[in-house]
């Protein structure tokens, strides 16, 4: 009994870390599948999350999400403007963005909270048992006991895989991807696909950042994020540009993320800071194991 | 049923068209003739949408309209196929009918719906089948069935017969006949004189943008044709012999020699080339007779040093000047000046190279001295190299190569978009260089251009070098390209 | 120079939207504006001991990156192979203790080197081997290398009295020689001589120009000009990495003398930014290190005299990098960050 209760609330934490990576990572999948990446991913998040916790302060925590995808949609307006309106480099444009909302959210958190911030209480979403399926051993709570937002995770992978899949706007958003010039030789309007792709990305990266506050910590700190965007980035590749594929990769960074508190819970020493990179290396083995053996969409980058 | 009347464009600095008019009746195959450079591509884009006309009319039966796109001429039942494929390698066949044609995306209905569409047309195509891994036959065959895809009633096709073999050119000929039995008219884009004898009812010859001559393709000859197409000018004279700076060595020489190489694809997934044997003397020009992806590519690189066999032997005597496929990608950086290309190809055998250092000043004369010595219409070496035009880009690139006085030269369809002029020049410059003692080893997609320039012709197919029989005809030789491993 | 006049345009851009920024998060501009000068240029003593001191690694990044972004090679982790040449260099500095100050100096700034190159070799050996695009792995080991440091100093580096989280002083023989009556340390000198001697290689020598050629043209470059695309790609980026780790290993024994958390207000980011704002040029890496150096030392000025936290500077540095890639191509032949990023080489594909 004590090793299921161990594992399921192991799995419990992996789930609820993975969360926002999943949205983030399902998110930009489909902008990296029209051909953009967007590496403003981490800045936007940061946004999502300070303006989650505005909303959420201010009206509750469902205005928060709201504020959040607002927020997320915003920001990736502004990068689609420049990198793919003015065609400017992706990867560093999304660099600079991620810069630009960094020492945004940090002003204006100091602005609104104070220097410290400290003790700031948000109010958070609790989670939500499905009734019958969250009485399933070990797996039940881990999956049907957890906040909205995660349940909001679930829900986003079939829609996705639906719209690239089986709709010809998703067909349109592939072969942009794939043949950015050869899909506006067959009529697509490869600008605008790209453009609205990176927003709904956006949108996706404000709800991570609102899940990561109102759903994971509590709480809102400067660069919280802490790179949990550009491990969204990696876990695209790493899941093959394919929504299941992703949801997989985000589950197995939240299980290595949670196997600090397993540790500790078992009374395992070991520093916290190794439990701090193991994460980013563990991405880092993963995506040399698929390298290779992907193939990126054919005009992923390209102006 | 189609008419373009007083067509006039300009691009820039240059005037594409000038006044032409053109007339496509129902039922009829019409041959547009003209060199290259000569507008008859512009002409049909204006047909097509993808080019807008300074001055004069499209009417379809009859009526004035303004055809803006792509789509909007495909909506009025004209259909283009062009040089270039434009379907999506990573997607499907039935994928890239539905992107093109706009049909919904549901799996199974597509499927059927693609495999419905191309086999009424006598074009069975795999509706599963990734784009790009069809052959280039079949790729073909995916352009067509796509222009179809709407009912269309004008089929429009721009040097459809230049990648194929002569038997699948005659296949395709014989379909473009089928169509118009059934009610549809199309119109051949073509460079080749006996292809318009052939296949066409009517023929339209283009020159400098303007019609010299139009009518019914019976009682018209090759030399009727010729006349029209380049006009009663005596032929370019071939260029100069170079200073022979080639020390003449004895012509029984062996330059290449290849024995049972493999060389894998460029890719690196698969062989490309299997028991590779060949011989090449010095002075010797050999023509490479294939179909795009049997392996020509592969064993040219691979004696051009560019890619590494994976066995066998292979000795090729150095230096290698080598003129590859695409001039804008592989064979010059555009944005670059020319002097820097020049420097870019030579390297570190450049004279101007003294011990990793380069002295700017000489590699700027000696480019400038190339410019003069090779006829490149350039103000300079300090310009870019995408201010030059197409011909004068080649022929930049084979003056560098020549300068290293190479042993041997490998050129990947060194005259591919140039005129006449440029082309004669460039055959002149090889043949002077195989004079002098280089072997030439060049592949053509123009099967004629390399019957008119090679001493030997060798073909290859799957993989596999074979060497064409003296006297072997261009069907011979058609043949051959095309022939599989069962038929050895 | 058209890019002299984009640069200009970019960092007045920056600042206006600092300002409007500012004044719409209820701050002072004026005096935050006027605080940020007054920190970087207000004074001689401000200007040796603040700017100029906070632009050497970012001179020295911003050459670095120089090196790699023409090439093509996105090296996105210059702030983590600071972070690995800092470590190194403590760790030589405490153990250098008998040697006169030239050796001790020179074991110190070379084990930092070897050490950022060794920190940007596993990104490079990823995309060599596994074509792992280098701007994610990069990246990704920014935060292990931070993470590193937070373990070596309360680990292995920290101080004798194992209370604050940072190591000891590294001994007086491996700290570079001051200039006389400021806090400005010999690594300006290096970096100015660093600047000249890249200078030369970018326009004389025929490893500068293939560099060049594959960063524009990559495919060209191997086809035509015979060059190893990977091997020049990857000796860019260790040779960024190598600097990268310098700038640590100068920050250590010229600046802090010991080992610390947040060590780096994100040079390695602001380098981008340098880089890019001079065009890839040695030249005008130099005046854009100087620029980004007043920005730094003015934002410590406007924190701690007009209440405006030092990370908004941030903003700027966004905005000149955007303004730095809309810079309009120039003429023939000649470099500008857009032309050359357009053509770096993109992850590989299979075959169809």
């Amino acid at each position: 009994m004590d090793a299921f209760l161990l594992i399921g609330g192991f799995l419990a934490a992996a789930v609820r870390v993975a969360t926002p990576l999943m949205l983030a990572a399902t998110g930009e999948t489909v902008t990296e599948r029209s051909g953009v990446i967007n590496l403003g991913l981490e800045g936007t998040m940061l946004a999502g999350a300070l303006a989650a916790t505005i909303g959420a302060t201010a009206w509750g925590p469902w205005s928060g999400v709201l504020c959040a995808i607002l927020a997320g949609m915003l920001l990736a307006a502004v990068f689609a403007l420049i990198a793919v309106g003015a065609r400017a480099d992706q990867i560093i444009t999304g660099t600079a963005i991620t810069l630009g909302a960094i020492g945004l959210t940090g002003t204006v958190y100091r602005q609104l909270y104070g220097a410290e911030g400290a003790g700031l209480t948000v109010p958070t979403f609790a989670p939500l048992a499905i009734p019958g399926l969250s009485q399933i051993p070990v797996l039940g709570p881990a999956l049907f006991d957890q906040p909205a937002p995660t349940y909001l995770a679930f829900a986003s992978l079939p829609l996705v895989w639906w719209v690239l899949f089986r709709t010809r706007l998703g067909l349109a958003l592939r072969a942009t991807g794939e043949a950015a010039s050869l899909a506006r030789a067959a009529g697509v309007r490869t600008n605008l696909i790209r453009a609205g792709s990176t927003i709904v990305g956006g949108g996706f990266a404000g709800l991570a950042g609102a899940s990561l506050v109102l759903a994971q910590v509590g709480t809102f700190a400067e660069r919280m994020t802490a790179g949990r965007g550009y491990v969204a980035v990696a876990i695209v590749v790493m899941g093959r540009w394919h929504p299941t594929g992703v949801a997989l990769g985000a589950l197995l960074f939240g299980v290595a993320t949670a196997l600090q508190y397993l540790f500790q819970t078992l009374g395992l020493q070991a520093p916290y800071q190794l439990f701090l990179m193991l994460p980013y290396l563990l991405t880092l083995l993963a995506l040399a194991g698929v390298a290779g053996r992907v193939r990126a969409p054919g005009d992923l980058g390209r102006s | 049923m189609l008419e373009l009347a007083g067509i006039h464009k300009r691009f820039g600095s240059v005037q594409a068209l000038c006044g032409a008019d053109f007339t496509l009746a129902q039922g009829e195959v019409h041959a547009l003739l003209g060199e290259n450079g000569a507008g008859k591509s512009t002409l049909m884009h204006v047909a097509y949408g993808l080019v807008r006309p300074d001055r004069g009319e499209v009417r379809l039966d009859g009526t004035a309209r303004r055809i803006s796109s792509p789509r909007e001429a495909r909506h009025l039942g004209i259909g283009m196929v062009h040089q270039h494929f434009t379907s999506v390698p990573a997607l499907t066949v039935a994928e890239n009918v539905a992107l093109f044609a706009g049909w919904p995306v549901a799996p199974a209905q597509l499927r059927q719906r693609t495999r419905e569409l191309s086999e009424r047309l006598g074009l069975p195509l795999d509706p599963d089948q990734r784009a790009g891994r069809l052959s280039v036959a079949l790729k073909q065959r995916l352009e067509i069935v796509k222009a179809l895809a709407g009912d269309a009633r004008v089929l429009l096709l721009d040097e459809p017969t230049a990648v194929l073999a002569p038997a699948e050119a005659e296949e395709l000929l014989r379909m473009i006949r089928s169509f118009t039995t059934t009610g549809g008219s199309a119109v051949l884009i073509t460079h080749k004189l006996d292809e318009a004898l052939r296949a066409a009812d009517r023929v339209t010859v283009l020159r400098h943008g303007a019609v010299t001559h139009t009518g019914s393709a019976l009682g018209e000859t090759a030399t009727s044709l010729a006349e029209a197409m380049v006009g009663t000018e005596p032929g370019v004279p071939l260029v100069a012999q170079t200073r022979s700076r080639w020390p003449a060595p004895p012509l029984t020489r062996e330059s290449i020699r290849l024995d049972a190489l493999e060389v894998p694809r460029e890719s690196g997934y698969g062989i490309a080339l299997r028991h590779g044997a060949l011989v090449v003397r010095a002075g010797e020009i050999v023509g490479v007779a294939a179909v795009e992806g049997n392996g020509q590519r592969e064993l040219l690189r691979a004696v051009a040093g560019r890619i590494v066999p994976l066995r066998g032997k292979l000795q090729v005597v150095q230096p290698v000047g080598f003129i590859p496929e695409d001039r804008a990608t592989e064979g010059l950086i555009p944005s670059l000046s020319l002097t820097e290309n020049v420097v870019l190809g030579l390297g570190g055998d450049g004279p101007w190279v003294r011990r990793g250092r380069i002295v700017w000043r000489e590699a700027r004369s000696r480019t400038a001295e190339l410019i003069r010595e090779f006829d490149i219409a350039a103000p300079g070496p300090a310009v870019s190299a995408a201010s030059l035009s197409g011909g004068n880009q080649q022929k930049l690139i084979i003056a560098r190569e020549l300068s290293r006085v190479p042993a041997v030269i490998v050129a990947e369809n060194p005259t591919r978009g140039l005129d006449v002029a440029a082309t004669a020049a460039i055959h002149g410059r090889l043949r002077s260089a195989a004079a002098a003692g280089a072997a030439v080893l060049f592949h053509s997609t123009d099967l004629d251009e390399v019957l008119l320039l090679a001493d030997r012709v060798i073909v290859v197919s799957r993989g596999i070098i074979s060497e064409a029989p003296l006297g072997a005809s261009r069907t011979d030789i058609g043949a051959m390209m095309l022939s599989t491993e069962k038929d050895r | 120079m058209s890019d002299l006049r984009w640069a200009l345009a970019a960092v007045a851009l920056g600042l206006g939207m600092l300002a409007v920024g500012l004044e719409a998060a209820g701050y002072d501009a004026g005096a935050a504006l006027g605080a940020l000068w007054s920190g970087a240029f207000g004074s001689w003593d401000a200007f040796t001991s603040t700017t100029l001191v906070r632009s050497v690694p970012l001179i020295l990044i911003g050459l670095g990156l120089a090196i790699a972004f023409r090439a093509g090679a996105l090296n996105i982790g210059a702030e983590g192979q600071f972070y690995a040449g800092a470590i190194a260099a403590t760790w030589i500095g405490l153990r250098v203790v008998d040697q006169p100050a030239p050796v001790a100096i020179a074991a110190l700034l070379s084990g930092a080197a070897l050490a950022g190159a060794a920190w940007v070799a596993i990104p490079a050996w990823l995309k060599l081997r596994f074509g792992v695009i280098e701007v994610i792995s990069t990246l990704l080991l920014n935060f292990v290398a931070v993470a590193l440091v937070s373990l070596m100093v309360q680990g292995p580096l920290q101080e004798r009295g194992r209370i604050y989280p940072q190591s000891d002083p590294i001994t007086e023989a491996a700290r570079l020689p001051l200039l006389p009556g400021s806090r400005l340390h010999a690594g300006f000198v290096l970096a100015l001589v660093g600047a000249l001697i890249l200078w030369a290689v970018f326009s004389k020598t025929l490893w500068g120009f293939r560099l060049r050629a594959v960063g524009v043209g990559p495919r060209a470059a191997e086809i035509s000009g015979r060059i190893d695309s990977q091997r020049i790609g990857a000796m860019a980026l260790l040779l960024s990495g190598a600097i990268a780790g310098l700038a640590g290993g100068m920050e250590v024994s010229g600046v802090s003398y010991a080992l610390f958390q947040n060590l780096s207000p994100g040079y390695g980011f602001t380098g981008i930014a340098v880089a890019l704002l001079a065009g890839l040029h040695p030249g005008g890496v130099l005046v854009a290190g100087i620029l980004f150096g007043a920005l730094e030392a003015g934002a410590g000025a406007m924190q701690r005299d007009a209440g405006v936290p030092a990370v908004a500077v941030y903003v700027v540095q966004a905005v000149v990098i955007i303004v730095a890639l809309l810079a309009t191509v120039p003429r023939d032949g000649q470099l500008s960050p857009r032309a050359i990023l357009k053509r770096r080489a993109l992850p590989p594909k299979a075959a169809d």
